[in-house]
């Protein structure tokens, strides 16, 4: 069986964010980019499959700028077989992203479709879900533990109010939450001879799609700064100053 | 233990200028001559760059002559110098602009670039890595490797996934041996594995100390009709008194982006000085917050830089290696320029093994003609030329140091026939705390000035939490029981990034508390520790700061 694991080029987490002077978006550029941390854990959880015996091949996939073979080449040293780069300088909607990874599912058939639960750049959460009703596939998202037995697989998801077991047929959409796994580090060879695993190219047109442009961005803006606060000598005081700001 | 190891004829410790060059020089003599190189770049920051922080004004002279037509390239040497200024400030609100020919001549900037060097670095990575070079950054080379009979063999990765107390985590990774027939240390001022070759090797004998300063630097947006891509900005004297040395630089780079930073002189002897606050309160003179008031921080960072000049070269070569750019040290103390003398030893260092690799077998052989190639080249002569700059600036303080240098620089040259030294090392230059005045410095207002902990966290700076300790004390009384009596343990402010604090624990004693994962890797406790009792060694690879365009 196959997996297709998504991973996405977004600014690294350790990085401060710095929007754009004309609030067009947030700067990325001399910005280090890195791959989605959720996604690194559905590769992790996807070779882990592999290596359990349970699946025989991880394919990566990406949709992004040319840059975004770094990432690739990340997850082919991770151990990944081979990628898919499907090459845009357009900014990507999940719906778009959806469509695109439905064509490509048409194309290679896995049997699990991993992706992270979202992506740190936009917090959208949105793709593995419409991606699952694009292909009429069920879907386990927020996943906390995989156990793929045969056709079915069990799967425990973080939920609000604890956690929940889904018992679904494959092929699914799978998206991975953050205790899944703790992804592994790469090895120097591995780096090496991720080099040269093949990655194949596609443009969005050639996989016949027309992009969605659903959402329009009307303005990036940092959030307001935090007002220094004031020193209060006793309770009376405290809750003379919240009466005069009408907390209380 | 048993580990994984790979084999190149050519390990390079440092994705800097240095190293980078070093290694696209391999690979083009390689091609020009049809041979089969392997060569491999080991860097410690999580990408190339993330650790790479200099001002900076490039002088392409190296760049030239490694790459002609980087032009073409594309190499991000984008901004010309259009202006020089330079001026003495003389209290917290004046200062005088000094007139162009009394600026000593290798302060002069025609023909001089404003770049990042990052990103610098990055188009370099990207040439070797094009020509075939192994780059790896997010591994740290922990620990030199030796052979049976002593000389260098290569470098051990660090082990990845130890927790705190050393034991290993699930996701533990063994570090892995990078062998090499001749390995080229360019960590940069004050490498750690640079600092052991020394000692093993005695290659400092004969040689000045290294004398140091640490640079703190920031990176503005401001306003554009404040703006003058090109600008140059030099400036002395206020903050620091006439017998501290150091000074601040801003240099008007592209999108309306302002790289600024002051450079504080290891040698100080107050122990109460802090070089944070002596940046942070230089930005209040008016020559400076003119430029800065409307304006936004985006980044901060730090590091040391090595300024003993020609009289602290260290021997470069020894069995299996050689040293080049920094982790030598070749700055320029007069030029305040450092990376075109890294660039052209990285080039040296390449030419030295390439030659020698045509006559027979180098591996663990010492290249002693590195040394003669570094006498015989542009870095020797204008590094000759200006030996005493900095010297004088130590005998005579800044304004009558200054008048030396312009005389020395101007007149005669360079060519005055004495050499100065200065041989005391910088960690014993403090003077007890309590015979110090303490600097009124101001509060941070957080708009032109700030604190610590802020500006450490426009660094990017992150390290795994659970591992171990990256600062070593050799005694870890030294601290409480000696640093703070007599010198009110000048950690505390020494370090641009809070590592270093003095707590009280439940009972009430003072005690010393490391903040390791606010380290911006700028090796100055390493370096001005009255004791020598902090030795920095490698946090797991990719951690320390991530610095984006600096």
């Amino acid at each position: 069986m196959k997996i297709l694991v998504g991973v996405k080029r977004v600014v690294d987490f350790n990085v401060r964010i710095q929007v754009k002077a004309d609030g067009s978006g947030v700067a990325t550029e001399g910005v280090k980019m890195s791959m989605n941390p959720f996604d690194e854990i559905a590769v992790e959880e996807a070779l882990r499959l592999k290596e359990a015996g349970k699946a025989e091949e991880v394919i990566a996939i990406t949709i992004g700028p040319k840059a975004s073979q770094e990432q690739l080449r990340t997850a082919l040293a991770m151990g990944a077989d081979r990628a898919i780069h499907v090459e845009t300088d357009e900014d990507v909607q999940p719906l778009t992203a959806a469509r695109i990874l439905k064509a490509i599912t048409d194309k290679e058939e896995p049997k699990i479709v991993m992706l992270g639960k979202q992506a740190i750049d936009d917090d959208n959460n949105q793709t593995a879900q419409m991606l699952a009703a694009l292909a009429n596939w069920p879907q386990a998202t927020f996943a906390s533990k995989i156990d793929v037995d045969g056709d079915s697989a069990n799967v425990t998801r973080e939920i609000d109010a604890g956690l929940e077991t889904l018992s679904i047929d494959l092929p699914a959409v799978i998206s991975t939450d953050l205790r899944l796994n703790e992804p592994r580090y790469v090895k120097l060879p591995d780096i090496m001879k991720a080099k040269r695993k093949p990655i194949e190219t596609f443009t969005i047109a050639e996989l016949g799609i027309e992009p969605a442009a659903a959402v329009k961005v009307l303005k990036t803006s940092a959030p307001a700064a935090r007002q220094a606060g004031i020193k209060v000598a006793s309770v009376d005081e405290l809750v003379a100053a919240l009466k005069e700001k009408g907390l209380i | 233990m048993e580990r994984e190891s790979m084999a190149f004829d050519v390990v390079i410790v440092g994705a800097g200028p240095a190293g980078l060059s070093a290694a696209c020089r391999l690979m083009q003599l390689a091609k020009t001559h049809e041979q089969e190189l392997t060569v491999c770049v080991i860097e410690k920051g999580s990408e190339v760059g993330a650790h790479i922080l200099s001002g900076a004004v490039l002088e392409p002279t190296a760049l030239n002559e490694l790459f002609p037509d980087w032009k073409e390239k594309g190499a991000p040497l984008n901004t010309p110098v259009s202006a020089d200024e330079v001026y003495y400030l003389t209290t917290k609100d004046k200062g005088i602009k000094t007139p162009s020919f009394l600026i000593p001549k290798p302060m002069h900037n025609a023909g001089n670039y404003i770049v990042s060097m990052a990103n610098v670095c990055r188009w370099l990575a990207e040439q070797a890595e094009a020509m075939g070079v192994e780059i790896f950054p997010g591994f740290a080379a922990a620990e030199v490797l030796y052979n049976e009979d002593d000389s260098v063999k290569g470098i051990l990765t660090g082990d990845m996934g130890l927790s705190v107390d050393g034991t290993q985590k699930e996701c533990h990774m063994p570090g892995m041996e990078l062998l090499a027939k001749q390995t080229i240390f360019a960590e940069g001022c004050r490498g750690h594995l640079g600092k052991q070759l020394m000692q093993k090797f005695d290659l400092r004998k004969e040689v000045d100390p290294q004398h140091y300063g640490l640079g703190i630097k920031e990176i503005w947006t401001i306003e554009p009709e404040k703006h003058q891509a090109g600008l140059v900005v030099h400036t002395a004297g206020w903050p620091l008194d006439d017998h501290t040395e150091g000074g601040g630089f801003l240099y008007h780079m592209e999108n309306n982006q302002v790289a600024l930073g002051f450079i504080v002189a290891l040698n100080y002897s107050n122990p109460h000085l802090s070089p944070f606050d002596e940046m942070q309160r230089w930005k209040l003179n008016p020559k400076i917050s003119h430029y800065l008031e409307g304006g936004k921080r985006i980044t901060y960072g730090a590091r040391a830089v090595n300024k003993g000049g020609m009289q602290s070269v260290p021997k470069l070569s020894f069995p299996g290696g050689l040293l080049a750019g920094c982790d030598a040290g070749f700055l320029n103390g007069a030029k305040i320029k450092g990376n075109h003398t890294a660039m052209k030893t990285g080039l040296l260092a390449a030419e030295t093994i390439f030659e020698a690799m045509q006559t027979g077998d180098i591996a663990g052989k010492e290249l002693g003609a590195i040394n003669d190639k570094y006498r015989n080249s542009w870095v020797y002569e204008e590094l000759h030329k200006t030996r005493n700059f900095g010297p004088a600036l130590y005998k005579f303080g800044t304004l009558m140091g200054g008048i030396f240098a312009w005389f020395d620089q101007n007149i005669f040259a360079g060519k005055l026939p004495f050499t100065w030294h200065n041989t005391t090392p910088d960690h014993n230059t403090l003077k007890p705390a309590s015979e110090c005045p303490k600097p009124d410095y101001p509060k941070p207002d957080n708009v032109l000035t700030f604190d610590k902990l802020s500006s450490v966290f426009l660094s990017s700076t992150n390290h795994e939490e659970d591992q171990p300790c990256h600062l070593r004390l050799t005694d870890p009384t030294i601290p409480i029981d000696k640093n703070l009596p007599l010198y009110d343990e000048p950690a505390q402010r020494y370090c641009p990034a809070g590592v270093y604090e003095v707590t009280k624990d439940e009972k009430g004693n003072n005690q010393f508390q490391i903040n390791g994962q606010n380290c911006v890797h700028c090796k100055t406790c390493d370096i001005k520790d009255p004791a020598q009792n902090i030795t920095w060694v490698t946090p797991e690879g990719g951690g320390g700061p991530n610095y984006g365009n600096m």
